[in-house]
């Protein structure tokens, strides 16, 4: 067996990879550390996919070289594949065969022994909680417990890496944050994990460590808060009874990098933290007797920072929205 | 010895028993062949060739007994050629992706695919003889217990490697096409010059040279020859037409299936090389 003695899980330099003059992914590096959860946040068609499809070796290596759990998938393709375990984007399972099976049939294409195909299933079902549909057939499961288990299925033979490629496209947000529990259980358990997502708030409350991708390249790599301190801004939007003067007022303010007047308010950009200096300002403006009517402090959210560096919003943007202010919600 | 198509094998039956329908259908269609078909031609064929002087010291038989063997031979081949559309339905519906990104080497799916198709065929010739022999097939007659399970064993032999042939050729366009209908439409092409130019259903002895030569090159007429042999005899008559077969003929026919099978084992193992599911 293979360790690197690195500590990296997946190390990829200058990936290339074309689809007719359509260059998918273009010269791209990076490395995953073990027992991290590393994702790839992108818009549709930024060359995530393609990606995973040649780590995972289901696509050839058209340039560059990519080692997965020690192994190089263009040389030892089959030791890769047994040392990691997929997610796919779409649902792979046979509408026919019941859940049990689908971990049964996982299990023997990779050889694993019977006793341990049994008590593996019966543990998987549990982690995914469908302990009561092992005899279920898939199609009568709904869509969250068909990713539940495909999911189980990945982590059948206990890969060093699950790949997850967009794991909770078309779910309901209850059933998003439910699968997130899951892939943080996984990894606490010392699987390292790749996932790719166009959803930001799904990289931002399940990574490690992110790069935003786009057109085939890596724009920005780094932990979720020091993407966003990178941005370095808080905002704060405010309402007044004079919002000419507040804004006079408020620019003399060195934390105050920039104020951008709105129809009915103000949109002040901060250097710094927000959280101290807004009771002062407000302080300040009620005390030159300016009335304040409406305030609101926002945090940069990995939505500015995405658009900071790609410069476009996502799609799904409502979905996304929705489910961020569930989790906001469910955290407090 | 990996025996990774095994898993391939267990889930292609799981899958046969599971749709009851498909398995009642397999086990009904061709009975209806021989009940409807067999006996209607039956009748007519022993009204024309009635008049017929017999070959002393030959044994004739009726026209249904000489089609049973044609019946099983065009099952086997129905079934064989569409035992492969299931690669095409897992490629579109992105199961083939679970399978491909295993450690299992890709020649087990073809393999595996043909001996699942392979032990359909057996059920299905083995329902087909035991209702023939009902409704008047006379196969195996005054055979011995022992002569008559050595000609079982033979004919699922050649049913058997004929059956792999067309699976792994079935397999193959399978794995090549994009959608079912196209891969409909291929094989039904496909059935026609295979069923039509072969031995199956009528004597192919007075067929102009062309198709003379076709018939021969067909494994289907390899495989009726073989079934004939084992089921009815080495010297018989039947349409007025005397058949006699040497075990030499026998072993050519097998062989012949056998390059057959190798030939297109070759064709899907390259095939299947080229998959890419993306």
């Amino acid at each position: 067996m293979a360790v690197d003695i690195s500590g990296n899980t997946i190390e990829v330099e200058n990936l290339e990879h074309s689809f007719g003059d359509v260059k998918a992914v273009d010269g791209i590096s990076f490395t995953v550390r073990k027992g991290e959860i590393f994702s790839f946040l992108g818009p549709n068609g930024a060359g995530k996919s393609t990606v995973i499809n040649i780590l995972t070796t289901l696509l050839r290596l058209q340039k560059g070289t990519a080692k997965v759990a020690g192994h190089d998938v263009e040389k030892e393709p089959e030791k890769v594949r047994e040392s990691i375990g997929i997610v796919f984007q779409e649902l792979t399972l046979d509408r026919d065969m019941t859940v049990r099976e689908t971990l049964e049939y996982h299990g023997r294409l990779y050889s694993m022994p019977k006793e341990e195909r049994r008590r593996r299933t019966e543990e998987l079902l549990r982690l995914v909680q469908l302990e009561g549909k092992g005899d279920t057939r898939t199609k009568y499961l709904s869509g969250g417990m068909k990713r539940r288990l495909e999911i189980a299925r990945g982590l059948m033979t206990r890969p060093k890496v699950l790949f997850m490629d967009e794991p909770t496209i078309g779910l309901d947000p209850q059933t998003r944050i439910r699968i997130w529990e899951y892939v943080r259980e996984i990894n606490r358990e010392g699987t390292t994990i790749f996932l790719t997502t166009h959803y930001m708030d799904e990289a931002d409350q399940l990574s490690d460590r992110i790069s935003i991708i786009d057109h085939g390249k890596i724009i920005i790599t780094g932990k979720s808060w020091e993407l966003k301190n990178k941005l370095g801004q808080d905002l704060i939007y405010l309402e007044s009874s004079d919002n000419r003067a507040a804004a006079e007022m408020l620019r003399e303010l060195g934390s105050v990098k920039e104020i951008t007047e709105k129809p009915k308010g103000l949109v002040l950009m901060l250097s710094g933290d927000g959280t101290h200096l807004l009771p002062k300002l407000m302080e300040m403006l009620t005390g030159r007797g300016i009335a304040i009517t409406t305030v609101n402090l926002k945090k940069p959210s990995m939505d500015d920072v995405f658009v900071h560096y790609t410069g476009r919003e996502l799609r799904d943007e409502g979905a996304e929205k929705l489910s961020s202010a569930i989790i906001r919600a469910g955290k407090r | 010895m990996n025996t990774g198509f095994l898993t391939i094998y267990w889930r292609d039956m799981l899958r046969f028993v599971r749709f009851r329908t498909l398995l009642f259908t397999s086990l009904v269609q061709p009975a209806l062949w021989l009940a409807f078909f067999g006996v209607a031609m039956s009748n007519n064929f022993d009204r024309l060739t009635a008049t017929l002087p017999t070959i002393p010291g030959v044994p004739t038989v009726g026209y249904l007994t000489f089609i049973g063997a044609g019946v099983i031979a065009m099952t086997t081949l129905f079934t064989s050629l569409f035992g492969g559309t299931v690669l095409l339905f897992d490629k579109n519906w992105g199961l083939m992706r679970e399978t491909l990104s295993s450690p299992l080497p890709r020649i087990h799916i073809i393999i595996g695919i043909g001996l699942s198709g392979m032990t359909k065929s057996f059920i299905q010739a083995t329902v087909i003889m035991l209702f023939g022999l009902l409704i008047g097939v006379r196969f195996f007659d005054g055979y011995t217990l022992s002569q008559t399970l050595v000609s079982v064993f033979g004919i699922l032999v050649f049913v058997g490697v004929f059956s792999l042939g067309f699976l792994f050729l079935s397999g193959a366009i399978a794995i090549s096409m994009e959608s079912p209908e196209g891969m409909q439409a291929v094989i039904t092409l496909l059935t026609m010059p295979f069923f039509f130019t072969s031995n199956a259903l009528y004597p192919v002895e007075s067929f102009p040279p062309l198709l003379r030569v076709l018939s021969t090159v067909n494994p289907l007429t390899h495989l009726v020859s073989g079934i004939r042999y084992f089921a009815i005899g080495n010297n018989f008559s039947a349409i007025g037409i005397q058949y006699v077969y040497t075990p030499n003929d026998i072993l050519v026919s097998f062989l012949a299936l056998l390059t057959f099978a190798a030939i297109m084992f070759l064709i899907a193992r390259w095939r299947f090389g080229k998959v890419t599911v993306t």
